[in-house]
């Protein structure tokens, strides 16, 4: 097996006295798409920090392209394509120069990098805001702007902070199709989101985060099979009414989960679910099968839904 | 100020109905309430500030200077007085100046732009005006501090008559009123922070501050530039600080004029506040 | 960002970002490119910033001509080294001093502060290949080269206005760049330590009295010795002293002093910058 690109063991940040990741461990592989999955204030974006050396960890060890970030940030960053949680963009520069400036902070050559930021424009369907002030942009636009921006040094892995948060979906799809591609010629991602289907989409392998601490890794087919049944029945009686109701559906399924607005029941069989619950004389006022997906495997490990 | 018109319900023992009147009538106060409990982490170092400065500029400034312009002019030899008691009021009136319309410039700015505050107070059934009246109202809080301590600076120190020290705080209030409006109204027109914001502090409080006799009398500047005083409200309110402080020659007709423009201009710009907040908010 | 345009991305040979080579203990905070942050610096100067940046020069000038027409109709003449000075020729050098600390000092906590938490403009350059050092030494270029921009325009005003008593006065020039430099050293490191808007208070709240007594207005010998010696040891009363020697030609061996002053301010404020760089940008 080739070294990984980033190794963390117990890997500790504190701002304080508040631990915000709390010595957390994993390895991700040369050309792997590995997400870090959990809810807001889980420690997702302070990891991805600490990778790009733009903060100092705390305690446990890192290696990032076989560099320490305590020591190496500027090698690091060199080969590295960071996309931050919040479009960091220089609002006193135009579109255009917004990649250029950023390409120069590379040390990247001038006319390779004029070049290069039509190209990447172009891609992030810009061309014709090249001469606009950023804060003229639409919160879309400034998103692929950053992921834009994010390629200009060519990175051979690219840490993307939830990058489709505040895309319509079509840009979203568009966007995972070409963060595939890129992960097909071999550039490894490090992903964070609390999107399950981005998370299903794009990760070859995830963590689940939760209060600083790894509670579940492998991939998304592996995580569902293991923490959840095949299928779900949701029921929704009335808010007053399902805590009631899931006394009385206790024991169909292998397991009930009550949520404020509905009461879940896990189920390999999801229909024949249905079926029981009628039964018993229940009547939902909706009810719908579908599939188990990461979010219920976050539901059980840490009684939690992900987005609250 | 739709949600105004439209039948409030009694939804979850909330009388919408009570909080929509007791808005319209003590809204402004509201907002001075929010923004004066928002001031109070500040507080500590205004008040150092506040305190540190009639000092600063009394006994600093204005004892260092008066050293040198009465060896030159004679102990009585500024309006009839020594220096320090000369500069005193007009030193206390352009620090009210200079407080207001800081606050105003980036209170204001950052109210629509920073912390969008404005847009959120718009939101409750405050309306534009009482935003502009509130906050000018927790503006005057903030310029009270710095004028007491130039006060009491003045009494505990014998500058001038203590009967007169008094009376500065209600003509550097008068003047921040002034001049905060004033400020407001050019501030809340701009929507992008491109340095112009600057513009307050070096092309309005310090020139006015320089070139309207407050650190001597206007008439020492070639007449040509008189009109500066004449426009500024800094020199308005020095004048009428001087006349309180020390007896300054003030005929009455001039006091009149003095509070008179204060009060107009204060009057005007509050009202094209309002119309600005207005039509920004209502968007 | 369709497929068939994806496939364009290569049209050309991509090259990735050479890799820094610094070794020894700046090694993972200094890249050697501190050009590209002077080169952004640069253009948003010339295409944005402008306008802010050419008004700055015009609060010296307002400060000199006032004080000097004005004042310097009540005070005459200023005794600097045994010699009688015009008030305005007194004052001039002083505003010069205070006008490289003042932007030097603003450059490197306000504006450091702004970039830092509100534009996010360090967040952007670290995420880059560049480190810390790039960014800080950048800046401090930046405001160095603003500074000389003032000291030019105002050695131009001065020069007119016939306030330079001796050829040694070009020499002015570098001398304000010094004086700039040393507090721009100390002030990034200053910042390092600041969470809120409220610190930058205390920063102006401690270069206001430095600015009004440092024999910028009036001759510190006004005062009692104790307080003379709290004076001297303020780096702005070297600055002034030493600018007005050159300007007036009057110089004494006492300048070598406030050399030795600034190279050590310099050389403590880098090393104290340095040591903070990653408690600023590195949280
Ligand atoms: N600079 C800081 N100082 C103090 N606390 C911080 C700092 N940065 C992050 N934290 C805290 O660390 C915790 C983790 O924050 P982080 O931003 O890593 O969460 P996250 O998983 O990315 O959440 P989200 O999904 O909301 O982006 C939070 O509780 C946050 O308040
Ligand atoms: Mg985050």
């Amino acid at each position: 097996m080739p070294a990984p690109v980033i190794e963390a063991t117990g890997l500790t940040k504190r701002y304080g006295d508040f631990t915000a990741v709390d010595g957390i461990d994993f390895a991700i592989q040369p050309g792997e798409a590995f997400g870090f999955l959990g809810p807001n204030g889980a420690g997702k974006s302070t990891t991805m920090r600490m990778i790009a050396a733009t903060s100092t960890r705390t305690s446990g060890d890192l290696s990032v392209l076989g560099f320490d970030p305590a020591d190496h940030g500027p090698e690091i960053r060199a080969q590295l394509g960071i996309v931050p949680q919040a479009d960091q963009l220089d609002e006193e520069l135009r579109v255009i120069d917004n990649l250029i400036i950023y390409g120069r902070y590379f040390g990247l050559p001038v006319p390779y990098v004029k070049r290069r930021a039509e190209e990447l424009l172009e891609f992030a369907q810009l061309t014709e805001k090249r001469r606009s002030r950023v804060d003229g942009l639409s919160g879309g636009m400034k998103r692929r702007l950053t992921i834009a921006r994010g390629l200009i040094n060519s990175p051979k892995a690219m840490l993307l902070d939830e990058p489709t948060t505040g895309l319509d979906p079509q840009a979203r799809h568009v966007l995972w199709d070409r963060l595939f591609r890129l992960k097909e010629e071999g550039t490894t991602l490090v992903l964070t989101t609390h999107y399950m289907d981005e998370a299903e989409q794009l990760c070859d392998r995830l963590v689940v985060v939760d209060k600083g601490t790894i509670v579940a890794e492998g991939s998304p087919s592996s995580l569902i099979r293991q923490y959840s049944t095949r299928e779900v029945l949701e029921v929704r009686f009335g808010s007053a009414h399902n805590e009631a109701a899931s006394q009385a559906i206790e024991g169909i399924g292998s397991r009930v989960e009550v949520l404020p607005d509905r009461v879940l029941v896990y189920a390999d069989d999801g229909e024949a679910a249905m079926s029981a619950v009628h039964e018993r004389g229940l009547r939902p006022i909706t009810s719908l099968v579908r599939r188990s997906s990461l979010e219920d495997v976050f539901l059980r490990l840490t009684g939690r839904s992900l987005i609250e | 100020m739709s949600t105004l018109e439209q039948p409030v319900a009694d939804v979850g023992g909330v009388d919408h109905a009570l909080i929509a009147s007791r808005a319209r009538g003590w809204g402004w106060w509201f907002v001075a309430e929010h923004r004066i409990r928002a001031m109070r982490s500040y507080v500590a170092s205004w008040i150092a500030i506040s305190v540190g400065s009639p000092f600063l500029f009394l006994l600093g400034l204005g004892l260092g200077l008066g050293l040198l312009v009465d060896a030159n002019q004679g102990a009585q030899g500024v309006d009839g007085v020594p220096y320090l008691v000369f500069i005193a009021p007009a030193l206390s009136m352009a620090t009210a100046m200079q407080t207001a319309a800081q606050e105003n410039t980036y209170g204001v700015f950052g109210g629509f732009k920073w912390f969008p505050m404005f847009f959120a107070m718009n939101g409750t059934p405050i309306s534009a005006a009482h935003i502009v009246v509130g906050f000018q109202v927790s503006v005057l809080v903030r310029v009270l501090l710095p004028l007491v301590a130039f006060s009491l600076v003045m009494v505990v120190f014998g500058i001038g008559s203590p009967l007169g020290a008094l009376l500065l705080l209600p003509i550097g209030l008068l003047l921040a009123a002034a001049v905060g409006f004033a400020v407001m109204a050019w501030v809340s027109t701009q929507t992008e922070d491109r340095g112009q914001l600057s513009f307050v502090e070096r092309f309005v409080v310090v020139p006015l501050t320089l070139f309207s006799g407050t650190y001597f009398p206007l008439e020492t500047l070639p007449a040509f530039l008189h009109w500066i005083g004449w426009i500024s409200p800094l020199w308005h309110a020095a004048e009428l600080g001087r006349g309180a402080l020390y007896g300054a020659e003030l005929a009455p007709v001039m006091v009149l004029v003095h509070v008179g423009y204060l009060v107009l201009l204060a009057g005007l710009t509050c009202w094209l506040s309002i119309r600005t907040f207005r039509r920004r908010l209502d968007k | 960002m369709t497929g068939q345009r994806a496939t364009q991305l290569h049209a050309t040979e991509l090259l990735e970002a050479p890799a820094p080579t610094v070794r020894g203990p700046l090694r993972g905070i200094y890249a050697g490119n501190t050009r590209s942050v002077v080169v952004r610096g640069l253009q948003v100067m010339a295409r944005t910033n402008w306008v802010v940046v050419l008004t700055g020069f015009f609060e010296p000038v307002f400060y000199l001509l006032s004080m000097g027409a004005g004042l310097g109709a009540l005070i005459g003449t200023v005794e600097f080294y045994g010699v009688d000075v015009e008030y305005a020729a007194y004052i001039a050098p002083a505003l010069m001093a205070v006008s490289a600390m003042n932007g030097a000092v603003y450059d490197s906590t306000m504006n450091v502060f702004f970039k830092m938490n509100f534009a996010k403009l360090y967040q952007q350059m670290l995420s880059t290949s560049l480190g810390p050092l790039d960014v800080a030494l950048g800046e401090i270029l930046l405001a160095l080269f603003r500074g000389l921009l003032y000291a030019c325009g105002f050695m131009v005003v001065t020069t007119l206005m016939g306030l330079n008593l001796s050829w040694t006065a070009v020499l002015a020039i570098p001398a304000a760049l010094i004086v700039a430099f040393g507090f721009a050293s100390f002030g990034m490191a200053i910042t390092s330590y600041m969470k809120t808007f409220q610190h930058l208070d205390y920063v102006f709240f401690l270069m206001m009295p430095m600015f009004l007594l440092s024999a910028t207005f009036f001759p510190i010998e006004v005062y009692p010795q104790g307080f003379q010696w709290v004076i001297q040891a303020m780096p702005l009363w070297h600055g002034v002293d030493m600018i007005r020697q050159l300007t007036t030609g009057l110089i004494q061996p006492s300048i070598l002093m406030h050399l030795l002053y600034f190279a050590v301010m310099i050389v403590l404020g880098l090393w104290f910058t340095t040591a903070r760089l990653r408690a600023l940008f590195l949280r």
